[in-house]
């Protein structure tokens, strides 16, 4: 019973989920928003009790397979505010759409499924958690209307499916080498054969990157952003790689503490960031760029992670850039929810005169993606420089000093567009690209699209400016 | 006291932001400036000198303990004459704008948020927060070029942004670079002035410096990173211009005198020559591309290219610890005591001659020298004020310009007799500024000067506000004097180290 109530948030989900489907199943189209509401008082319920449960002690549940502490909590709170926010872009852009329920339900599932990998201890349970997290992604993108969606799912999916077989691959070898599935028991793996350690550790590490959406299993990021709805795509690059990112952290502390688990992890890192901040130099599709900066990003993430064996205090600087990262992402996201016709960086030429509020929302969300002051990524990553520095790996530091001001080019590239004169041709504006079919959205709802990426933009900067506090909290 | 002389203007644009007539926003727009002033005034009464290395004013709240951020502010002899030149020049802005109606409220609003961000970088004690209020100034900056210029504005606008704010992150970058040498980690200024981490690393720290340096020249600007300015000068509103030249530019150079000399002391001394030549072909190259100008507004923005030059040119002289007499440390605490009289003197007189500036473009719409002339007998009011901030700037004696100037060559010429090239430049800029109102005012009266008006009330109060100042502390510089040379001192021996 103890079990259940240490797990609460993530129950709620649960029943949120299955309450929602079964609702959802005998509302007429028109009258879905009960589901969302539902929904959302679900998400709201869970985040009250994960707020409650923070700054208590650290606790395990059913056997210690999974564990509650303070970066759980910061995993849950970034995780369904995150829910909170991508379901008010559903009722944005699906509203009265055949599959809002279905979007809902999926949302629901996969924020559950993602709980459960960031707070697992125990290879079976992490195993499950993926699988939990990855079918409703799929689900999310292959909904989405356009002509690109199910190019998108299918890549998703075959990745997803590799990715999968490889971590029960992993978590096998691993199990047989150690003789349980719980992490605890994994310091066993220094007695073990080299090649099978980490042959094992590799592929559950591949595994965790495909949900983080990092190289190597990055593929399938920007095709999917750029096909699925915009709700899917801001789904899909913010919770996921939250999860995945605390996943590694944990499977990094519990492995015994030898140099090449670390060095393994800076090594990944350094490939995400280089690869995703040059290639998304290249973009001119902005939701392709907004991928490929999500494939960059994770880097940073994982840069953290890096550390996080060797420093104690990195658990809490990951907790800080997750919170932070998940707030500037979603600005970007709800302000392209705004302006869904606008595909290419040439195509928002103009808007910071037709919609001021919108493009300094979206200003202070991409400037807060490269981490300016005051903003929750701009502490994460000065804390982060300290404690990578620490752990010995400058290299790793001067990476992601570099990869940060490469980031700044493409973002400012797209504010710089914003804020110029719209194109003489006139016929530029709301021509919609290729087989966008993304439903039209009315006035009301592009002015609530616009608060939600206003709001989200002060968490950004107010995450900076109780950092003390936020810090404090993960311990 | 400092925190409500920093954030109370700010806290007035977030109201001002509410729907308030026209006419209520520019009056609370000159009220809350002239209030601002009032209160500096009140705190030069009360100032006391504080010890070496400290603070006076301070007031410290803390933020980010793990990495020894913290809202730290305070002033010193170099801030406060800095924060009292910077709410001069609001105020005067202020009144200026009085007549004008392109979004009053707005621009009220932009530009009291201006205001704290000017005052928060001279008054920041702790690196972030200088670091946060000197982007925020680029930001608001560019919303003024952007919004209310003229010209090429939005380009001209985009230009100065990227390019300082470019310049920022390579502040950033050595700001870093001192926060990762320091041990225990802080970014507290009082900290790393009195303890500098970098100190004997030899050429990391010369590296870092660079860095900083780099940040710095991008804003003050000097040759080859001023291209920026021209145009972002010739496109703003008037007041954005004068705001830009009078305090935007000093945040360089205050950076100068209040990071890279007391943080940095040996560093600075292996940087000391090469800032001197800078310094020295920013004085000349400014005034040469001022003296082939036709438009006022460029003209004038290379003047500040040529002022900032000496500036830099004084901070350089002052690092050759060594050279020069046993004499030297007074010569060097006089070499800082002139940049920074420059600063305030060059704040005051390039300011009024921008305002000036935007007078000529309220009658006209032009600023092509060429096309007037005889404007002194038609607007005599407008041409006193032209003259004597001409003189001011090239200058002449009994004005605050030849005040600083002779202190940055005494100071500057006992310990690098070389510089003393950079005497040409006072040379080129007289001839620069009497060309200037050799063709504005006298001669025939030219095709844009027929019915010139004189200038309103509000522009010569305006304009006024700014010349009293530098003609009082020209001729009577005690005063001021008295507040900067103490502190000048401590800096000159904290870069002996």
């Amino acid at each position: 019973m103890s079990d259940l109530r240490t797990l609460l948030p993530e129950v709620l989900l649960l029943g949120g989920a299955v309450g929602c489907l079964l609702l959802g199943s005998w509302t007429p189209r028109h009258r879905q928003e009960r589901v969302v509401l539902l929904a959302g008082l679900v998400v709201i319920a869970a985040g009250a009790v994960s707020a409650h449960a923070l700054g208590g002690a650290a606790t395990t549940a059913y056997s210690g397979t999974v564990t509650v502490d303070g970066l759980t909590g910061i995993l849950r709170l970034s995780v369904l505010g995150s829910l909170l926010v991508v379901l008010m872009l559903v009722r944005h852009e699906l509203a009265d759409s055949p599959r809002e329920s279905e979007v809902v339900v999926l949302l629901l599932l996969g924020g559950l499924g993602v709980l459960v990998l960031g707070a697992s201890t125990d290879l079976a349970v992490l195993t499950v958690a993926f699988l939990l997290a990855s079918i409703p992604l799929y689900g999310l993108i292959g909904l989405s209307p356009g002509a690109a969606a199910p190019e998108a799912v299918m890549k998703t999916y075959l990745l997803g499916a590799l990715a999968g077989i490889w971590l029960m691959l992993g978590a096998a070898v691993l199990t047989g080498l150690t003789g349980t599935t719980a992490y605890s028991d994994l310091d066993g793996v220094r007695e073990a054969p080299l090649a099978a350690a980490v042959g094992g550790v590799v592929l559950v590490v591949l595994g965790l990157l495909f949900k983080a959406g990092s190289v190597p299993m990055h593929f399938w990021v920007p095709d999917a952003v750029e096909g699925a709805s915009t709700t899917a795509a801001a789904f899909l690059t913010t919770v996921p790689k939250l999860g995945a990112v605390v996943a590694a952290a944990r499977l990094l502390e519990a492995l015994p503490a030898q140099e090449r688990w670390a060095l393994l992890v800076a090594g990944l890192a350094a490939a995400g960031m280089v690869v995703g901040n040059l290639v998304a130099l290249t973009q001119g599709d902005v939701r392709r760029l907004l991928g490929w900066s999500a494939v960059g990003q994770v880097g940073f993430l994982l840069a953290v992670v890096a550390a996080v064996p060797s420093v104690g205090e990195a658990a809490a600087v990951l907790g800080m850039f997750v919170a932070g990262y998940a707030a500037a992402n979603l600005t970007c996201f709800a302000a392209l929810a705004a302006e869904p016709d606008r595909r290419t960086i040439a195509d928002w030429r103009g808007t910071g005169h037709a919609r001021p509020g919108l493009v300094g929302a979206l200003g202070v969300g991409l400037l807060a993606l490269v981490g300016t002051p005051p903003t929750g990524v701009f502490v994460a990553k000065l804390l982060t420089f300290e404690v990578i520095i620490e752990a010995g790996l400058t290299w790793l530091a001067v990476l992601v000093a570099l990869s940060t001001l490469i980031g700044l080019a493409y973002y400012l590239r797209w504010l710089a567009a914003c804020l110029t004169a719209p194109d003489e041709s006139g016929t530029q504006d709301h021509e919609p690209a290729e087989g966008a079919g993304i439903p039209d959205v009315g006035g009301s709802g592009r002015r609530m699209a616009v608060g939600v990426a206003g709001g989200c933009a002060a968490v950004a900067v107010l995450l900076g400016l109780a950092a003390r506090t936020v810090l404090g909290t993960i311990g | 006291m400092l925190s409500v002389l920093v954030l109370f203007p700010a806290l007035c644009a977030a109201l001002l932001l509410l729907p308030v007539p026209d006419r209520i926003a520019r009056i609370a727009f000159v009220a809350v400036t002239a209030a601002e002033l009032a209160l500096v005034a009140g705190m030069w009464a009360a100032y006391d000198s504080p010890a070496s290395g400290a603070l006076a004013f301070e007031q410290q709240l803390s933020w980010l303990p793990q990495v020894g951020a913290s809202y730290h502010v305070g002033l010193d002899g170099l801030s406060l004459p800095l924060v009292a030149m910077t709410t001069l020049v609001f105020l005067a802005c202020a009144v200026f704008v009085l007549a004008e109606d392109d979004r009053p409220r707005l621009q009220a609003a932009l530009f009291l948020a201006l205001e704290t961000t000017c005052l928060g970088v001279f008054a920041a004690a702790d690196l972030v927060l200088f670091f946060l209020f000197f982007d925020l100034s680029i930001v608001g900056m560019y919303l003024s070029i952007h919004g209310w210029g003229h010209g090429d504005r939005r380009r001209s606008a985009l230009l100065f942004f990227l390019y300082t704010f470019l310049g920022s992150l390579a502040l950033l970058l050595g700001f870093i670079g001192l926060y990762v040498a320091s041990d225990p980690h802080t970014f507290d200024m009082v900290a790393l002035a009195a303890d500098p981490p970098l100190q004997g690393s030899g050429t990391t720290g010369v590296l870092v410096l660079g860095a900083v340096l780099l940040g710095l020249a991008v804003k003050t600007p000097v040759v080859p990173f001023h291209t920026w300015l021209p145009p972002a000068h010739t496109d703003a509103p008037a007041i954005g211009s004068a705001v830009l030249a009078a305090v935007l530019l000093k945040l360089g150079t205050y950076g100068l005198v209040r990071i890279a000399m007391p943080m940095f002391p040996d560093a600075l001394r292996s940087w000391a020559v090469a800032l001197v030549v800078i310094g020295v072909v920013s004085a000349l190259w400014g005034a040469l591309a001022a003296l082939a100008q036709t438009d006022l507004k460029r003209m004038v923005a290379y003047s500040s290219v040529n002022h900032m030059g000496y500036v830099v040119l004084a901070v350089g002289a002052a690092g050759l610890v060594g050279a020069g007499s046993e004499n030297g440390a007074a010569a060097r605490a006089t070499a800082i005591s002139g940049a920074v009289t420059q600063m305030v003197s060059h704040g005051l007189l390039t300011g009024a001659l921008f305002l000036l500036a935007g007078v000529v473009w309220r009658r006209t719409r032009d600023y092509d020298l060429d096309a007037y002339g005889g404007l002194a007998g038609l607007a005599p009011r407008f041409s006193a004020l032209l003259v004597v901030a001409a003189l001011g700037s090239l200058g002449l004696p009994g004005l605050s310009g030849f005040v600083a100037e002779l202190q940055i060559f005494a100071g500057g010429l006992a310990t690098a007799p070389w510089a003393a090239v950079a005497l040409l430049g006072i040379l080129l800029m007289t001839a620069t500024m009497l060309r200037a109102v050799q063709r504005l005012l006298t001669g025939d009266v030219g095709r844009l000067s027929v019915g010139f008006a004189d200038v309103t009330p509000r522009e010569w109060v305006s304009v006024g506000l700014l010349l009293a100042p530098a003609v009082w502390w020209g001729l009577a510089p005690r005063p001021l004097l008295d507040v900067l040379e103490p502190a000048a001192s401590v800096v000159a021996d904290l870069v002996a180290r």
